[in-house]
């Protein structure tokens, strides 16, 4: 008896300790990215200007490939352990959907630009879900071996079909979205008609068919880094991937790789703050949100990547490369050159059919 | 001698019958075991044997349904699917009050999404509703089913209400249909539709890859095995630290190194080449498809195999084989009929452990598999991180662990787990 005693009281006595060490917490934050090139850029951009700010302990957390599922494990076990998430846009929309990320008001919560627009103006069409601040803008393009296609640069996306013209293999991300859109736009099918066809089963066998074309020569890849190893292999001729990965394969490791801009797929990229933090951690990851999306910050991260900043004022700030000094604003998606013909991605559309599609995409694979 | 008493009980020195100081003394040594073992007991009951078990659970827990939505649950218990009529107003004024009380508490797309798991479009569905269900007035008496309707067609079409029904129960063989091709539908359990079926040839591929991957690593790992065993000690260690160095070697290093062996451009493909034996432009495609998840899984499963043999071999004695031979057998009769039998427990042991680690094996199919390669886990790893379906996962997580029971019991009742040693 005494010795339950004992215990239930120093179980107590530790879990006070815990909440009041929690309670402190607010000068440290984990904040979790995609890792690589990509944290650093975050890091010269946002972390490190904000820690000098403010004295805040930032802990760097690379997991958000699996930022959905965890950020669904912690909540069940109401323990989150994240004050600020980076994810991409449609992965924002479903943790705001299964209420796991706190809702945002832009104009009250975020920054405005320097002139004084609000900053759900600033970002515009951009904020596609309650709970998303954007970050970047970016797409998912392809690359080709330079010295492999002969005189003919492919210019069109619809060249990655044209095995006559390409031989060889090319490499494409193991997932319906993007892949379907791009074998119906190479059908034929009009660009404003792409989701109205694949909504269809006529129009998911008709995607499939134009796929079944080029099947078996796609190497599919799941991690971003793997078009970009393939490309300075030899393995494949053209390849999808993340333009940021295709920017440091040519312009800093000097391979043999173009870029074909048409029909890039624009994608965002943000931050979430998860629902259910502490008042004092919340309010931390507000301040750090606030200011690590203000305009003159966003600029700032395309020194040192590729990706285009979300702000529209941002825009006319990007500078040149922080190590190459190299002129970053040809680089970007969002240049206008780059983006004459860009595709984008419905994220609703998606969120409704990605099980469906999913389950059909990967029976067709295994075929 | 006459006092001793031979009809009682035996008496302990204390006096209390023998028997029961015995089972007390018994018991005492029990309770000290068992304490002694608690801490480990406890540590593997709360960190594996409850979350494995609430995870199973998953695979037919369905609450989510009547928990966020009661009334609606509730009210379409009485409707008659096969009517083919739509509900009447009673059942959509409380989809109504529903859906506002799972807006309030943003509950209403957490649901949608587990129903559009079943049929593409609820995610949406319930996703605008419940937008605009925050304004209803529940008290206006207006007919709420003009205004759903309004709001989203769907909600005038009979499928949708079937759907909500057929997957309103609390328990549901919903994902475990899923998990073998088929689905929960109004009429019944149905098998999926063509175009959708993949899950049971991933489970036939997992098995029958895995079997290979045994079968290779058995042939590969026994003359290793031997040898390792019959040569003297100066070079059998030396050999088994070439053995062990992969084995301590990170298993992503050496599947990406495996990557780099087999790819066209790689180096077994260029010294190919190189040597003559095959012509430039049709280089070996051994990578990115089944070949090369066999070949890197039985490379990194191998030391699975070598060490329970190896182990087992050792205790063989060399002299059975000089007995076997001085009495007139060959050399092959003399393995076969001497040596073999005596190592089958190593390879029975072997097997086990390649075959069940194999048919749980991830990663190394994911990078090196291609689409003809990768396993049922693959899928399962897809449907915790990627669609969130952990219904469907969990459901295809018990299959494979019953598969794994099933296989482990009828090589007991073969083979006989008591012939299998690991050293």
């Amino acid at each position: 008896m005494k010795f339950t005693k004992t215990l239930m009281a120093t179980t107590a006595l530790t879990m006070v300790a815990g909440v009041a060490g929690a309670a402190d917490m607010a000068d440290e934050m984990t904040i979790v990215s995609w890792g690589g090139a990509y944290t650093a850029s975050q890091m010269n951009a946002y972390h490190k200007p904000y820690m000098e700010k403010t004295g805040v302990n930032i802990i760097s957390d690379d997991s958000s490939a699996e930022a959905v599922a965890k950020l669904r494990a912690m909540n069940e076990a109401n323990n989150i352990t994240w004050d600020v998430v980076d994810v991409v846009a449609s992965d924002a929309m479903r943790l705001c959907d299964e209420g796991l990320a706190l809702e945002i008001d832009p104009d009250t919560m975020l920054a405005d630009a320097p002139d004084g627009t609000k900053a759900s103006e600033d970002f515009g069409d951009l904020l596609v879900s309650e709970c998303f601040i954007p970050q970047i803008v970016y797409s998912t393009t392809f690359g080709y071996r330079t010295d492999m296609v002969g005189d003919k640069a492919p210019t069109t996306v619809c060249d990655i079909f044209d095995l006559a013209t390409y031989p060889g293999k090319r490499s494409l991300q193991k997932r319906p979205i993007d892949n379907m859109e791009w074998a119906l736009y190479c059908d034929g099918v009009a660009k404003d008609d792409i989701y109205d066809v694949l909504g269809t089963d006529a129009g998911v066998d008709r995607a499939l068919a134009k796929l079944d074309t080029i099947k078996d020569q796609v190497v599919w890849w799941t991690a971003g880094a793997e078009t970009p190893q393939l490309l300075a292999d030899g393995e494949v001729v053209m390849g999808s991937t993340f333009n940021g990965r295709l920017f440091s394969a040519i312009a800093e490791q000097n391979q043999p790789i173009g870029m074909l801009w048409d029909m890039q797929s624009f994608d965002l990229d943000g931050w979430i703050i998860p629902a259910g933090l502490s008042p004092e951690r919340q309010a931390r990851a507000l301040d750090y949100v606030y200011f690590a999306t203000d305009t003159q910050r966003l600029a700032d991260q395309a020194k040192y990547i590729s990706y285009g900043p979300a702000r529209k004022s941002s825009a006319p700030l990007v500078g040149k490369h922080a190590d190459l000094g190299i002129d970053m604003a040809p680089h970007m998606p969002t240049d206008p050159a780059n983006a004459a013909n860009v595709h984008l991605y419905d994220y609703s559309w998606w969120a409704d059919n990605r099980d469906d599609l999913d389950a059909k995409f990967q029976a067709w694979l295994a075929k | 001698m006459s006092d001793i008493k031979t009809n009682g009980p035996v008496l302990a020195a204390d006096g209390t019958p023998l028997k029961r100081s015995l089972a007390r003394a018994l018991r005492v040594e029990k309770t000290r075991a068992l304490m002694l073992i608690a801490p480990l007991l406890i540590f593997v009951l709360i960190s594996f044997i409850i979350p494995i078990v609430s995870m199973l659970f998953r695979s037919v827990d369905n609450r989510i349904v009547e928990d966020t939505m009661p009334y609606t649950v509730a009210a379409l218990k009485t409707w008659d699917a096969s009517s083919g009529a739509l509900p009447d107003e009673p059942v959509y004024a409380a989809l109504a009050r529903d859906m506002k009380a799972a807006a309030e508490k943003k509950e209403h797309t957490r649901i949608g999404g587990r129903l559009n798991y079943e049929e593409s479009g609820f995610s949406s569905l319930f996703r605008k509703t419940g937008r605009a269900a925050k304004k209803f007035d529940l008290d206006s008496g207006e007919p709420f089913k003009a205004k759903l309707i309004d709001i989203h067609k769907d909600w005038g079409k009979i499928e949708t209400w079937k759907i909500m029904q057929t997957h309103s129960v609390d328990y549901t063989n919903g994902y475990f249909l899923n998990a073998v091709d088929m689905k929960r539908t109004p009429d019944g359990a149905q098998m999926q539709d063509d175009d959708k079926r993949v899950l049971l040839k991933l489970f036939g591929r997992t098995m029958w890859m895995s079997l290979v991957i045994t079968g290779m690593c058995i042939l590969l790992g026994y003359p290793v095995a031997w040898i390792l065993a019959n040569l003297p000690a100066r070079q059998a260690n030396l050999l088994m630290i070439l053995v062990l160095l992969p084995f301590w070697t990170s298993l992503l290093v050496r599947t990406s190194a495996w990557k780099v062996m087999l790819q066209q451009q790689g180096v077994i493909n260029d010294v190919l080449v190189w040597l003559g034996f095959i012509a430039d432009d049709s280089r070996l495609i051994i990578i990115n498809n089944a070949t090369g998840t066999i070949i890197a899984m039985t490379h990194i499963l191998l030391p699975f195999m070598i060490l329970p043999m190896y182990s087992v071999m050792q205790t063989i004695q060399p002299s059975y084989l000089r007995a076997a031979k001085s009495l007139g057998a060959t050399n092959w009769t003399a393995f076969w009929r001497v040596y073999f039998p005596q190592s089958i427990p190593g390879i029975g042991a072997g097997s086990i452990l390649v075959f069940i680690l194999a048919i749980g094996y991830y990663i190394t199919p994911e990078i090196v598999g291609g689409n003809k390669g990768v396993f049922i886990s693959n899928r399962i790893a897809y449907h915790i991180s990627t669609s969130l379906n952990w219904g469907l996962a969990a459901a295809l997580g018990s299959i494979l662990l019953a598969a794994v029971l099933i296989l482990y019991w009828a090589y007991d009742k073969i083979v006989g787990i008591d012939n299998v040693k690991l050293g």
